[in-house]
């Protein structure tokens, strides 16, 4: 174990990966801000760089450090959360910047890996089984606490994230209903806006009759499809009142746009619109780096950042698309396949966070570029422009693969 | 199964992605061609715009070419101005301006340069149009009034404004719209579909061909013609008849409810509107704030109805019970109704006063005793108003009558809530709301709802919703258009009416204004008014207000006529209704003398001793006498002061 150098044993394909995406998000970035005379392609370049020793930073301490410390970061982080409220700067209506003299830094995108760190630790610990209620309220905790200081930012599409952390908890134990009830409530939602509040009652009540029907005599229980169906009838009753008195019009008019109850292409559904016509306008094989001609007419808003996918869609075409959510897709597995190979619960759990938190950011985004989901700021990973959120994520991705290069030291 | 929830909602989610991208990129082609996407561009082409025909098939509007002058300003290039601006007769600062303002719109999208050029403006420019690059012209029609009256009926055409363009993805900026008028409210039907053509473009923004081979385009489909049911000499006459004179007519065919004629007075040619004037006279009709060229008193004008109203107070009482064709009361110059209170008579009956006798002397003291009578029929005087406002209501007043025109006012029909208001603890009676009999206190009716009520009468207890439209080519006119509403009467109380209504004639308060062979029946009103001059109140002459229809057996036409400041109801209104009745049934008028002396009769004398008050600065004062403004508890009851309103989305 003497002269290890701090390459040893990493796992090149994810850093290969990285390293694709980064530069391609870099190429997108240069090509959406070139013909408007920006120098944001100059600053993610200055970024980029400074990866590098951030990288060879996380790769040196030693792979202990992380979970030894993990309370300590957690706690670091969501203090500067909370000082957001205090010392926080407000960009386009959002308080969830620290600003040192011109350079910006946004502490949600870095509460991400600490909050995985976090969870990983608690879940570590031997004693905890989360079939118990308590140690579950537990977990929650850990979950919510940084939710509850990004909500009110507001930072919407960053809380979004935090979801992805129930399927972890799943993966280490969680009872299944908590993953149902959540695919069941999000169903339930988008049924309300698109039918009438008593057809979604009347399909709920449909499916208790087919699955009490269905299931075995003994399995049989009237008072709890009753139950249910209180609950639906209450919840479906109750997101049309909360969607209609309590979501401000901004948020209406997104649901209301992808849902096609509203068509406004000049106005609150330009952004979507736009960003279709331009990925549309790409074809098969797009029409060539730098050639896009709705991404050189500046037509698609926040291009650089959330809206980066536009540019590959339109210059690179169906056939660059594939290639980056191949890319994407890829890395995801290939974490959680290193993530069931680790040898602690620890890292297990700590990789299956990253692939998580990854792939909520990158499904998410894409879905929002592409019109099958509202509109909600949150940046593409590794492609998005902005410092903070690159090195939140390369930091959250090579604190996993030095837990990984490290798996041979245990023990 | 614990470890494959999170890989197989990553593929499954992954496929869905891919799937729209493919769609998007591969399948989807439309969205290629929104405009937008510059590497496509749209050429329009405008249909005509239907014709508009009166209820005979006279031609009354139709369409004469005009090209607008369209700029891209990105693509502006050496431009000889001065020669440019010689061609189009515009002076070099208009130029600048001009492409300033188009800049400002997009720098890439076209905008309309110079608009509604003829086609002698526009010749000299058109040969050279190919020197001026970013310069393209776009051929119109523009509409060629056949006719110099009906300005208020057909509405105008003006370019759509930027907020609806926003909204309405139909419109581009520069796109023609119909405002006020049917123009307006049949805007969908006239103007067609625009045809679109989808041109290829490379990435030097030149032209390469039809898109897709044309797959895309589409042909404009011409505008609808449509038959109004005015009748286009009726409308000629009315409007000649109310020329310097204020005030609104309105015709209506009560077996059908079409509209024979709808007069405002002033109005203006509807040609002015047309062409490169348009906008200057559009501002000198919109700033007249005194005589309101704009402003459709057929429609808007909220008044008092008078006397008129007595009908319905006389047909409420009989379908309540409460009297009957016999019950007498006597009048002797007025109405004296406790505690020294008295409504003073011009009817001059010193006498025993029956319905009959009552209506065509028009006797305040009769109908206010019949009123009384009728709030006085049931123990809780609230109840019985409710009651009485119901009947009122089943003739369509105090709300938004549903005609096929943009613009409109509800008047108003008190009910109990109302009172309530004025008085929350009560102790209000028949008497203290009288007025409402003889059609003063808190009723407010508009000139369509004056001859609705008559046509309502005519038909003997039934009306159609009045409209405007009588035919569209390969359409059918709206449902409620030929929806009968029954009012709560029953038919049997309408004939003592009509019998009074037609003595009203024969001996009573038009007895001067019979015409040979036609047995009209009718109704003078007179409705006070008054205004502050120099601070001080001063009562002006009375609004002559006229309600009528005729023959009496098969009525063919109700008319409702209002002439502001114009005497009492016999005065102009009732000659008006007699000429227009005789006009509409026989084509000819054979009274030469009393036409050409309501011909020459100007009222301008008078409305320019009001100065700049405006008519609706009036009426907000007599109102601010009624009964619910003299107890301040409603604050005021609304009255426009103007046609802002209703004319400022023209601007």
């Amino acid at each position: 174990m003497k002269n290890q150098s701090i390459t040893n044993n990493i796992d090149w394909i994810s850093i290969v990966i990285y390293v694709a995406l980064v530069i391609l998000g870099w190429l997108n970035i240069y090509s959406s801000s070139i013909s408007s005379m920006q120098d944001t392609y100059e600053k993610q370049l200055i970024f980029i760089v400074l990866t590098i020793p951030l990288i060879f930073i996380i790769l040196a301490v030693d792979g202990k450090f992380y979970e030894k410390y993990a309370s300590i970061i957690f706690g670091i982080s969501l203090l500067t959360l909370a000082g957001l409220f205090l010392f926080g700067k407000t960009i386009a209506g959002q308080r969830c910047w620290y600003a040192i003299g011109s350079f910006t830094i946004q502490p949600s995108e870095f509460a991400k890996a600490a909050t995985s760190l976090a969870l990983a630790k608690f879940l570590s610990d031997t004693q905890i089984n989360l079939k118990d209620t308590n140690r579950q309220i537990q977990a929650l905790a850990i979950i919510f606490l940084p939710v509850l200081l990004i909500l009110p930012q507001p930072d919407p599409g960053s809380a979004l994230i935090y979801s992805i952390f129930i399927i972890v908890l799943y993966r280490e134990g969680l009872p299944g209903w908590y993953v149902l009830t959540g695919f069941v409530t999000i169903l339930l939602f988008i049924l309300t806006l698109l039918l009438e509040p008593q057809y979604v009652i009347l399909i709920g009540l449909g499916v208790l009759i087919i699955v009490h029907l269905k299931s075995r005599l003994a399995d049989r229980n009237i008072v709890l499809s009753s139950i249910l169906l209180v609950l639906i009838s209450a919840f479906v009753l109750s997101v049309d009142y909360v969607f209609d008195n309590l979501f401000k019009q901004h948020h209406r008019d997104r649901f209301n746009i992808l849902l096609g109850r509203a068509v406004d292409l000049k106005g609150i559904g330009y952004n979507t619109n736009q960003s279709e016509i331009a990925i549309g306008s790409g074809g098969w094989l797009g029409k060539g780096f730098l050639e896009g001609t709705q991404t050189k007419g500046g037509f698609v808003p926040e291009q650089h950042t959330d809206y980066i996918f536009t540019t590959v869609g339109e210059e690179w075409g169906f056939a660059g698309s594939l290639v980056v959510i191949a890319l994407f897709t890829g890395l995801f597995l290939r974490i959680i396949y290193l993530a069931e190979r680790q040898k602690t619960k620890f890292s297990r759990v700590y990789g299956y966070c990253v692939a998580g938190i990854l792939f909520t950011h990158f499904f998410v985004n894409i879905a929002m570029v592409v019109g099958i989901f509202p509109t909600i700021g949150v940046p593409l990973p590794f492609f998005s422009y902005g410092g903070s959120g690159l090195w939140g994520f390369t930091i959250l991705l090579f604190i996993f693969i030095k837990m990984d290069a490290n798996k041979v030291n245990e023990w | 199964m614990r470890k494959v929830l999170l890989p197989s909602l990553i593929i499954l989610a992954t496929s869905l992605l891919v799937i729209r991208i493919f769609y998007l990129q591969i399948v989807d082609d439309t969205l290629k061609l929104e405009s937008e996407n510059n590497a496509i561009k749209k050429k329009y082409e405008y249909p005509e715009r239907g014709y508009i025909y009166d209820r005979k098939g006279k031609l009354l509007v139709a369409n004469q070419a005009s090209y607008d002058i369209m700029v891209i300003p990105r693509e502006v290039k050496n431009t000889d101005t001065l020669e440019f601006c010689q061609l189009l007769n515009i002076t070099k600062e208009d130029f600048i301006k001009k492409i300033e303002k188009a800049k400002i719109y997009s720098p890439r999208l076209p905008s309309v340069f110079l608009s509604q050029l003829n086609k002698s403006e526009f010749a000299a420019f058109q040969e050279k149009i190919r020197k001026y690059e970013g310069f393209y012209f776009q051929k119109r029609s523009l509409r060629d009034y056949e006719v110099n009256f009906g300005a208020n009926i057909f509405g105008f055409i003006t370019q759509v404004n930027e907020k609806l363009v926003a909204k309405n993805p139909y419109y581009n900026s520069g796109d023609l719209i119909g405002r006020q008028g049917v123009e307006e409210s049949y805007e969908d039907l006239l103007r067609g579909i625009k045809g679109i053509k989808y041109i290829q473009k490379d990435k030097y923004n030149r032209e390469i061909g039809s898109y897709k081979d044309g797959k895309y385009d589409t042909i404009a489909v011409q505008g609808e013609d449509i038959n109004l049911t005015i009748d286009a000499e009726l409308q000629k006459y009315g409007e000649e008849l109310m020329i310097n004179k204020r005030g609104g007519i309105v015709a209506i065919e009560p077996r059908t409810g079409e509209i024979l004629a709808l007069v405002t007075a002033p109005s203006y040619d509807p040609g002015i509107l047309v062409g490169r004037q348009r906008s200057k006279n559009y501002t000198r009709l919109y700033r007249d704030s005194i005589a309101k060229p704009l402003y459709d008193r057929g429609l808007l004008a909220e008044y008092p109805p008078g006397s008129p109203f007595k009908i319905l107070t006389g047909l409420v009482g009989l379908q309540e019970g409460v009297v009957n064709e016999n019950s007498t009361y006597s009048c002797y110059g007025g109405f004296s109704y406790g505690r020294g209170r008295f409504q003073k008579c011009h009817c001059k009956i010193f006498g025993s006063v029956k319905l009959h006798n009552g209506i065509f002397r028009s006797c305040n003291a009769y109908f206010s005793n019949v009123y009384l009578q009728t709030i006085g029929k049931y123990a809780k005087p609230a109840y019985a108003v409710d009651v009485w406002s119901n009947h009122i209501k089943s003739f369509g007043l105090g709300q938004f009558m549903g005609y096929d025109l943009p613009t409109g006012k509800k008047g108003n029909v008190p009910n109990s809530k109302t009172y309530k208001k004025v008085y929350p603890n009560g102790g209000w009676r028949g008497t203290t709301i009288i007025s409402n009999a003889i059609g003063q206190g808190e009723v407010l009716m508009t000139p369509i709802q004056l001859a609705n009520m008559m046509a309502t009468v005519a038909n003997e207890g039934y009306y159609y919703t009045p409209h405007i439209i009588k035919k569209i080519e390969g359409h059918k006119i709206d449902k409620k258009f030929t929806t009968k509403h029954v009012t709560t009467i029953d038919k049997k109380y309408y004939k003592p009416m009509i019998s009074g209504l037609f003595d009203v004639y024969n001996q009573g308060t038009a007895f001067g204004l019979r015409v040979e062979g036609i047995d009209i029946c009718g109704k003078t009103g007179t409705a006070e008014n008054f205004a502050k001059i120099n601070g001080i109140r001063t009562k002006l002459e009375d609004h002559s207000i006229f309600v009528a229809f005729a023959p009496k057996d098969n009525p063919k036409i109700a008319i409702a006529i209002l002439v502001e400041n114009g005497g009492y109801g016999a005065a102009i209104a009732g000659p008006i209704a007699s000429l227009m009745i005789e006009k509409y049934l026989r084509q000819k008028i054979t009274r030469v003398d009393l036409e050409k002396r309501i011909l020459a009769t100007s009222l301008q004398s008078r409305y320019a001793k009001l100065g700049g008050l405006s008519e609706a600065i009036k009426l907000q004062l007599r109102i601010s006498d009624s009964l619910l403004q003299k107890k301040k508890i409603i604050p005021s009851v609304k009255v426009k002061i103007d046609s802002t309103k209703e004319n400022k989305k023209a601007i």
